[in-house]
């Protein structure tokens, strides 16, 4: 298991945990967006619980909710009401400045659309985090993770769609984060390029025991869970605990 | 290792500037542009002023100045017992005529005493080069720079002069320069002609012997001390010289040389600070645009640094070091150009105003101010991009743009969209869901012409002024004057000098004009109530009518006196009898240039009880006879001046030239700079912020051409836009700075040409073509697989 010092910096942080398996517990949250007639009910009170350690999936249909769940945990957007809490901290309760040194410090997110600064190579990109974290591992180290240290000194433009997703991976692990949030992160990748995303995912899980989210389209990526989250219409539709997580080579695609 | 030194968020930012080089340097070149200009101008004001300042006080300017017939040296001692008259220099000085080989038209001179075995206490001389006089010297004089200059003299050449009737060889032995004529005009000049006018110094024992002013003087300079009252000593100076022939005494503002070099300088002034003012302004603005739009472009970027934990205070920092970049070279660019070529421009100047003393002068403060506004323009523009990035929650900043409400456009609720071609809906419904920034680009175009338009209608307004005064109102081809008043039967001898086809009567006498506690020294012309020559228009082109009997005066006269229709005005006429009238004031016209009054000949021949005399007559010639006429004139000895409205307006158009537009030369090309640099960054972030939808479209299907049409379409309509806006914005400015350039020796007519505004329409035309073809190289080269991979 990792150290996370990082954690200690932060007074915040330093509270007894209630239960201490948990990493997030939600307590009803909503989210609304707009206004009037064209209210969006984006989240219609979700009240989950995500244990330490695990590999969880969300799955569920486009505007089921899966996206704004998961920003609204990683401390990317406020809910409407309802109450986060990480580590036993509530979310609601942090300053601008304490969601941002928790999102530096304790979330690394991987998103569908990459998000790599395209001016900065494979190493640069990490090294946008290891700048900045307390007790980060080597941007080398990132990215040989994600079996990507032969195209360190590749700019975004001159990588595949997957090597460019295994990049933000490398970037979201190199903080040593407590866990993993991923929106989608095959979305925009075949089959083959997938896998090798969700290996090195399920690789950083394993091995660190980084607690790991990823929402998906995909039914087939549930077997590597150790729980799934069904969404729809804003509401959890319902928890899938799976005792035997297949290895995703094991998975048809 | 390097990568230790330099952290990823600083190689973004370098390797960020490094993609967009072509728009910083043109945002750097706008920026250095309003810099520069606002260094330049005050730098070169300030310069000027400080040059006179230390001119008058180190080489002892006089305060007040009388002139007499003849005044027994005694009385000095009378004027010295004036409450607050520290110092006196009394001098001889005499008119004479120039004889210079070469020269069709007569010049004139005017000798003034140097006081033997001493130096002057007062209007000392600064010697150029040579020497100073000897005491007692005969035949030796010390000339005016500005004289020797124009007529390419050197030390050691002898001048032939008529000093009093006799006819004397003097040589130069030295060229100075005096405070007391920075300006030199001749008498009835209106304009300093340093080839038809000079002044000259000449030992004082040797002049009273010329002159039979033995043991006399004729004019006097007082230096006052700091707390006189300037009025009282002129008062009592005026009790004291009247018995003697005395004319009215005057102070520096009124002193014709000191009354010039104001008069310049305000001009310079009014132009050289409201045209760099307009100009930061402009520059600050497009910074502030350009820098706003350059952020918003990451906007992306900025969600994903946030959500991994860049803290806003962080994200600023790195976006104000990309606003650093750029007002760090713009600043070092606009204040090394605005020193160089204000010290170039001063150097320029140093032949117009003649001041031995004139160093560029770092104006700290001028240079704190210009480039704290850019900076300020530049970092505000930043930090409100980043700061609208930054507030988004990171999940939102991070999608791209939401589409924005769909509308019809204003061509499908007017169903006329099935004019339009598909390509060019596109276009019409881009600019529709985003007016704002379609609406500031085409401001910033605008203000870019406006400024082109700006800088080249001084010039037109200038040239029409010029047209008005000499070619349409005074008709007249030479205007003479007379030694003193004849009777009108000269003209019957000018009538017929060769090439003369018509002849005008001029009576000028110089007054004191007074209106409850204000005064002014003028002069009154008396011209014909309807003439065909001598013609004096208002603003509005129409003769102004003396018919009325009384005075008809400039309306700038009439602000100096704080007189209106109907007043009456106490005319003090400052020769040799000086007979005192008072004066109704039948009429107030607008006029461009000078500070007129004037009255019907024959009406104020018979105030001053004179029968029908003359001092002037204006004339048609033929030019084919020139040359013949002015020898004809120069053999008449009554005639003391000839002033020939060609070279007049060659004069002022080269004064013109020398002082005011010297500046805006610079200005024009400054204005072009700022216009193209505008126009690229526009086009230029306008590509970069459709790029991924251009490329998604070429992916589709369209030509290269057909995206560029969309492109090019959406700026081709903001430039449409900008040409009317800113030629509105142009004639508002214009406006402006004819309503505040309104000096004694001119009020500007507002005229622009409309080569002017072609010209600024044209240099906004190219410079969008420029940048359209600078662009379209980037269209060129879309990679439509990057682009699809979403890589930005």
């Amino acid at each position: 298991m990792p150290d996370f010092k990082g954690q200690g910096a932060n007074p915040a942080m330093l509270d007894a945990v209630n239960d201490k398996n948990m990493v997030f517990k939600t307590d009803a949250i909503t989210k609304q967006y707009g206004m009037g007639e064209l209210t969006v009910h984006a989240l219609r009170g979700v009240t989950l619980e995500v244990p330490r350690g695990e590999l969880v999936v969300l799955l569920g249909p486009s505007g089921s909710g899966k996206s704004t769940f998961l920003n609204i945990i990683g401390g990317l957007d406020q809910p409407t009401s309802g109450d986060v809490h990480f580590e036993g901290h509530a979310l609601a309760d942090m300053t601008d400045r304490e969601l941002t040194y928790f999102r530096r410090e304790h979330v690394g997110f991987v998103f569908q659309s990459y998000n790599l600064v395209p001016s900065l190579t494979a190493l640069e990109n990490v090294e946008l985090i290891t700048d900045i974290a307390e007790n980060p591992m080597p941007a080398r180290e990132a990215l040989e993770i994600v079996k990507l240290k032969d195209r360190l000194n590749h700019f975004p433009s001159q990588l595949s769609g997957g090597e460019q997703q295994r990049v933000a991976i490398a970037r979201a692990i190199a903080k040593r984060p407590e866990v993993m949030l991923c929106d989608e992160p095959t979305g925009a990748l075949d089959s083959e390029t997938g896998i090798l995303v969700l290996e090195a995912l399920q690789n950083v899980n394993r091995t660190y025991g980084t607690t790991t989210i990823i929402i998906t389209h995909n039914a087939a990526i549930a077997n590597v869970a150790d729980r799934v989250i069904y969404f729809a219409d804003g509401q959890v539709a319902k928890v899938v605990k799976n005792d035997h997580p297949k290895d995703i080579h094991e998975i048809g695609w | 290792m390097m990568r230790q030194v330099i952290t990823a968020m600083n190689r973004k930012l370098l390797r960020d500037l490094w993609n967009i080089k072509g728009q910083l340097v043109a945002i750097i070149f706008v920026m250095a542009s309003g810099i520069m200009s606002f260094v330049l101008s005050f730098g070169v004001i300030d310069s000027l002023e400080l040059g006179r300042d230390v001119y008058y006080d180190r080489y002892e300017f006089a305060d007040v100045w009388a002139s007499a017939k003849r005044v027994p040296e005694g009385v000095k001692e009378q004027i010295a017992e004036i409450n607050g008259v520290a110092q006196i220099e009394t001098r001889v000085t005499f008119g004479a005529t120039v004889q210079v080989e070469g020269m069709d038209v007569p010049a004139t001179g005017r000798i003034l005493s140097y006081p033997d075995e001493r130096e002057p206490l007062l209007d000392k001389l600064y010697l150029k080069s040579g020497r100073l006089l000897n005491p007692d010297e005969e035949d030796a004089i010390l000339a005016s720079e500005a004289f020797v200059v124009a007529h390419q003299f050197t030390l050691g050449d002898h001048i032939d002069m008529v000093v009093n009737g006799k006819k004397r060889s003097l040589k130069i032995v030295g060229i100075v320069l005096s405070p007391e004529y920075v300006y030199s005009l001749g008498p009835g000049a209106l304009f300093p002609d340093d080839k038809r006018f000079g002044v000259f110094w000449m030992s004082r024992r040797a002049l009273e012997a010329a002159v039979n002013m033995d043991g006399a003087f004729n004019n006097v300079a007082l230096r006052l001390s700091r707390d006189a009252n300037v009025e009282d000593v002129k008062e009592k100076l005026d009790r004291i010289l009247k018995p003697y022939g005395g004319l009215i005494s005057f102070d520096r503002s009124e002193q014709m040389s000191n009354w010039y070099v104001e008069n310049e300088l305000t001009q310079l002034k009014t132009t050289g600070t409201i045209t760099p003012i307009i100009f930061l302004c402009v520059a600050a603005f497009l910074v502030n645009v350009v820098m706003t739009r350059q952020v918003a472009t990451q906007r992306v970027q900025i969600g994903m640094l946030k959500a991994v934990g860049y803290s806003n205070a962080e994200l600023a920092a790195h976006y104000l070091k990309m606003v650093m970049v750029v007002v760090v070279i713009g600043s070092f660019l606009g204040l090394a150009g605005g020193v160089w070529l204000g010290s170039g421009l001063l150097n320029i100047y140093s032949q117009f105003f003649r001041f031995p003393y004139l160093h560029y002068t770092y104006s700290v403060d001028i240079m704190i101010l210009s480039v704290g506004f850019c900076a300020a323009a530049a970092t505000a523009g930043t930090w409100i991009a980043m700061k609208q990035a930054a507030d988004l929650p990171p999940a939102e900043a991070m999608r791209p743009e939401a589409p924005t409400e769909f509308k019809e456009t204003i061509l499908e609720r007017l169903d006329i969209d099935k004019f339009f071609s598909f390509l060019s809906r596109i276009v019409l419904r881009q600019l529709e869901r985003r007016p704002i920034r379609a609406f500031l680009s085409a401001v910033g175009v605008g203000f870019a012409l406006a400024i082109l338009v700006f800088a080249n209608s001084m010039t037109d307004s200038m040239n029409y002024m010029m047209d008005v005064q000499y070619n349409i109102g005074n008709r007249e081809t030479v205007l003479l004057g007379f030694v003193e008043p004849r009777g009108i039967s000269a003209l019957e001898e000018i009538k017929l000098m060769p090439g003369v086809m018509k002849v005008e009567p001029l009576r000028d006498i110089p007054v004191l004009l007074k209106h409850g506690h204000l005064s002014k020294r003028t002069g009154i012309s008396g011209i014909r109530p309807d003439p065909d020559l001598h013609r004096v228009l208002d603003q509005s082109l129409k003769p102004v009518d003396v018919s009325g009997g009384g005075l008809v005066m400039s309306r700038k006269l009439a602000e100096l006196l704080g007189a209106k229709v109907g007043d009456m005005v106490d005319v003090d006429v400052l020769e040799e009898r000086r007979p005192q009238l008072s004066l109704p004031i039948s009429a107030i016209y607008d006029e461009f240039m000078g500070i007129g009054a004037y009255m019907d000949i024959d009406r104020l021949n018979s105030l001053l009880n004179e029968g029908p005399v003359v001092t002037g007559a204006a004339l048609q010639t033929d030019p084919n006879w020139n040359g013949p006429l002015y020898q004809n004139i120069k053999d008449v000895p009554a005639i003391i001046s000839m002033a020939i409205m060609v070279r007049m307006r060659e004069i002022f158009e080269q004064i013109m030239d020398e002082n005011m537009m010297r500046m805006m030369a610079v200005y024009i090309v400054f204005a072009g700079v700022i216009a193209f640099g505008v126009i690229y960054n526009t086009a230029r972030i306008a590509f970069s912020e459709r790029s991924r939808e251009l490329a998604a479209l070429r992916v589709l299907g369209l030509t290269k051409g057909e995206v560029a049409y969309i492109l090019f379409g959406e700026l081709g309509f903001v430039v449409m836009v900008a040409i009317p806006m800113g030629l509105f914005i142009g004639y508002g400015l214009c406006a402006g700075m004819v309503a505040a350039l309104d000096t004694e020796l001119f009020r500007m007519p507002l005229y622009i040409k409309n080569d002017t505004y072609a010209y600024a329409v044209i240099v906004v035309l190219v410079s969008a073509l420029i940048s359209f073809y600078l662009v379209w190289r980037q269209v060129d080269k879309i990679d439509l697989v990057a682009a699809q991979k979403g890589v930005e």
